[in-house]
C-alpha cells in the first residue's frame, strides 16, 4: 500500500547547506496494516509521513502508494484521494469557516455526490463526538476540539489509508482512547491501513507493527511486544515503554523475577500473580 | 504570588447563537509556592482559565487577583502582571514570530529592560533547560520540528524568571525522554522556590508525579480540587468526565481485585514498585497467605 525506497530528503532551500531529513529510508506497509511510527522529536517523523501523499517529493529514491510513484504528477489527485492525512498541528489543516464545511471539504473535491457528502459528515463528526459543534467556526474551538474536527476530515475521505500525525497529542484520556477504537474500528470495517504517529507507548503497543526512526533511518521495525521488550534501546533512543511494561522490568532489575514481556494492565497483572504464586509455591 | 479568582465567569462570542459559556462561576485560591495540576476534558475550559491569569482574558464577572492586583488593571500595571505571570500557550506557533530561536527567546528578557549580557545569559540557560542544542538558536522557529517549536516556547517563558509559571500542556507533542527532561527542569526550578507553578496537562501519569494540588475541571466549573490521593481515588467519576488514572493505577487496582493485599491508592510506578517489592518480601518471609 505505501512503500518507500531508499528514500532521501533534506530541506535544503539551495541557499545553505543543512543535513539530511531522511537517510535512505526503506519502509514497505501493506494493505490494512496499523503501523505506528515512534522517535524523537525532529527524527523526520513528519517529514516522512508528508511523502505519503506527495506534499513532499523524495530528493532521492522513490515512494510507491499503491504501486504509483508520487513523483508522477497526474496521478497525485488518485493519490490523495488514497491516502488520508491528519496533520500535526490542526491549525494548519483547517480550510472553512465551519466545522461541517471544513470535515467536507476533501470529499467535495473527491467529486463525491452531494447527498453521500451529507452522510459522510455526519457520520465522521459522529465518530469523533463532535457532531453538535458541527456549525462553530473551527478555529474558535479548543485544541482538543480542533484535533478531533482534523480527524473527522480524513475519515470523511474513506481513503484506503489514513495517515495521522500525532492526533492526539491534546486529547484528554477517553478522547485518545476514542481515537484508538475508531482506528482499530477503521482496520476491522474497512480493512482501512492506518500510519499512527504517536509519542504515547501505550498507543503504539496497540499496534500491528511498530517501526521506530532515529535521525532519519528506521532503527526498528517489529512487533510492539519484539519493540518494547527491549527497554535499554527504547530509552538509549528516548523512547519509553509502557508504565506497566516498565513496572514490570523495574522489578525485574531489582532482583524480582517478574516476566517484564507484557504489554497491557492484564498481562502485567498475570505476570506479576505467576511471580507471587511462584514464591509462595517455593516456600 | 498568591491567586486569587472569584465567582469567574465567562462567556464567548456572547449574544450570537454560537453563545459559549466556557467558565461558570470559578473559585480558587492558590498559594504562594503551590505546584498546581489543572486537568480536565477537551472544551472544559482550562486554557480560557489560564489565559485570565496573565489579563490575556478578563472576566465577564468575577474578580482574578495577582497578589492583590486585579488583573483588569492597565497600562504599567498590566505590564507587570505580564512579566510577573509566564504563560506558555497550548500551541508554541502562537507564540513564535521572531526570526530566528534566539531572537524569540530573548523577546521576553528584551522587553524586560535587561542588559545585553544578562539577555544572552538567560537565552542560553534556558535553550539548555528544555534541552534545544546551541546550533538550533539560529536556526528560524519556523524551520523546526513540532516539539522543538514547544522547546523554544517554554524556554522563552522561563527565560522571563516569571513568579508564575503556568505550562498549557507543555508536553503534547515532546518525546518521551524531552517530557521527562522538560518536566523534571520544571521541578527543579520550582524547588529552587519562590516560583508558583500551574501545569495544564492531559497526561494523568504526568501530574500524578509532579503536582502537590490537583484542581478538575468539567464543563466549565471545578469538578474537584484537592490533593493528587484525593482526587485520583475517585477514579469511576473522573472516567465519567473524560479523564482518567494513570495506568499503573488501573494495574494496582487489577491486583487488589485478584487478591493482593497492597495499598490501593498508588499512582505513580515508583510508588507501585517499592508497594510490590515490600509485598514481595512479606510474602517470602512466609507472612502472608492469602
Ligand atoms: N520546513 C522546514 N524547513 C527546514 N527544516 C525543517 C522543516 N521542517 C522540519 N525541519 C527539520 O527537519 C527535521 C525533521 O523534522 P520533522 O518535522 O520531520 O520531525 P518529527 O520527527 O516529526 O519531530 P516531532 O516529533 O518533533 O514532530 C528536524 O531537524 C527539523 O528541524
Ligand atoms: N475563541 C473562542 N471563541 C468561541 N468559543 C471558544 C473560543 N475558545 C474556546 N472556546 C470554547 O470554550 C470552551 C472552553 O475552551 P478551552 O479552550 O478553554 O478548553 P480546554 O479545557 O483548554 O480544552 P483543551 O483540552 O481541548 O485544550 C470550548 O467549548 C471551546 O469550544
Ligand atoms: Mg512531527
Ligand atoms: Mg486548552
Amino acid at each position: 500500500m505505501l512503500k518507500a525506497e531508499n528514500l532521501l530528503y533534506s530541506y535544503d532551500n539551495g541557499v545553505k547547506k543543512v543535513d539530511t531529513v531522511l537517510d535512505n529510508l526503506n519502509l514497505n506497509i501493506k494493505k490494512g496494516e496499523f503501523v505506528a511510527v515512534l522517535g524523537h522529536n525532529g527524527c523526520g517523523k513528519s517529514t516522512l509521513a508528508k511523502h505519503f501523499n506527495g506534499l513532499l517529493l523524495p530528493l532521492g529514491g522513490d515512494v510507491y502508494v499503491q504501486g504509483i510513484n508520487t513523483k508522477d504528477e497526474e496521478m497525485l489527485w488518485t493519490i490523495r484521494r488514497q491516502v488520508g492525512m491528519v496533520f500535526q498541528n490542526p491549525d494548519n489543516q483547517i480550510v472553512a469557516n465551519v466545522v461541517e464545511e471544513d470535515v467536507a471539504f476533501a470529499p467535495e473535491n473527491l467529486g463525491i455526490p452531494s447527498a453521500e457528502i451529507r452522510k459522510r459528515v455526519d457520520d465522521a463528526l459522529k465518530t469523533v463526538d463532535m457532531y453538535r459543534y458541527r456549525k462553530h467556526a473551527p478555529h474558535l474551538l479548543s485544541g482538543g476540539q480542533k484535533q478531533r474536527v482534523a480527524i473527522a476530515g480524513a475519515i470523511a475521505m474513506r481513503p484506503e489509508c489514513i495517515v495521522m500525525d500525532e492526533p492526539t497529542a491534546m486529547l484528554d484520556p477517553m478522547g485518545r482512547a476514542e481515537v484508538m477504537e475508531t482506528i482499530l474500528k477503521l482496520k476491522a470495517q474497512e480493512n482501512m491501513t492506518v500510519v499512527l504517529i504517536t509519542h504515547y507507548m501505550d498507543e503504539a503497543a496497540m499496534a500491528d507493527r511498530v517501526v521506530v526512526m532515529d535521525d532519519g533511518h528506521i532503527v526498528v521495525d517489529d512487533t510492539p511486544r519484539n519493540v518494547f521488550s527491549q527497554v535499554e534501546l527504547l530509552k538509549s533512543l528516548g523512547l519509553d515503554v509502557p508504565q506497566v511494561t516498565e513496572l514490570a522490568y523495574s522489578l525485574n532489575k531489582e532482583g524480582f523475577d517478574v516476566n517484564y514481556d507484557v504489554l497491557t494492565v492484564t498481562e502485567c497483572a498475570d505476570a506479576i500473580m505467576d511471580y507471587v504464586r511462584s514464591i509462595k509455591s517455593g516456600n | 504570588m498568591a491567586i486569587k479568582i472569584e465567582n469567574l465567569d465567562y462567556v464567548y462570542m456572547q449574544g450570537s447563537p454560537f453563545e459559549k459559556k466556557a467558565l461558570d462561576n470559578i473559585n480558587i485560591e492558590i498559594k504562594d509556592g503551590e505546584f498546581v495540576g489543572l486537568i480536565g476534558h477537551t472544551g472544559s475550559g482550562k486554557s480560557t482559565l489560564v489565559q485570565h491569569l496573565n489579563g490575556l482574558l478578563k472576566p465577564h464577572s468575577g474578580h482574578v487577583f495577582i497578589n492583590e492586583h486585579e488583573t483588569t488593571e492597565k497600562g504599567e500595571k498590566l505590564k507587570k502582571l505580564r512579566c510577573d505571570v509566564g504563560l506558555v500557550f497550548q500551541y508554541p506557533e502562537h507564540q513564535l514570530f521572531e526570526e530566528t530561536v534566539y531572537k524569540d527567546i530573548a523577546y521576553g528578557p528584551t522587553n524586560l529592560g535587561l542588559p545585553k549580557e544578562e539577555i544572552d545569559i538567560r537565552v542560553r540557560d534556558a535553550a539548555r533547560c528544555v534541552g534545544l542544542p546551541p546550533e538550533v538558536l539560529d536556526k528560524s522557529p519556523f524551520d523546526l520540528s513540532g516539539g522543538q517549536k514547544r522547546r523554544v516556547a517554554i524556554a522563552g517563558v522561563i527565560a522571563m524568571k516569571p513568579s508564575v509559571l503556568v505550562l498549557d500542556e507543555p508536553t503534547a507533542g515532546l518525546d518521551p525522554a524531552g517530557r521527562e527532561e522538560i518536566l523534571s527542569q520544571i521541578k527543579s526550578i520550582y524547588d529552587e522556590g519562590n516560583m508558583t507553578v500551574i501545569l495544564v496537562s492531559h497526561s494523568m501519569e504526568d501530574v500524578a508525579r509532579l503536582v502537590n494540588r490537583l484542581i478538575v475541571m468539567n464543563e466549565g466549573k471545578v469538578f474537584a480540587d484537592g490533593t493528587v490521593d484525593e482526587v485520583f481515588s475517585r477514579g469511576r467519576e473522573l472516567r465519567n468526565i473524560g479523564l482518567n488514572v494513570p495506568q499503573v493505577n488501573v494495574l494496582i487496582d487489577e491486583l487488589v481485585a485478584r487478591g493482593l493485599n497492597i495499598n490501593p491508592n498508588i499512582y505513580t510506578v515508583e510508588n507501585a514498585k517499592n508497594e510490590l517489592i515490600e509485598y514481595f518480601k512479606r510474602i517470602k518471609e512466609g507472612g502472608e497467605n492469602a
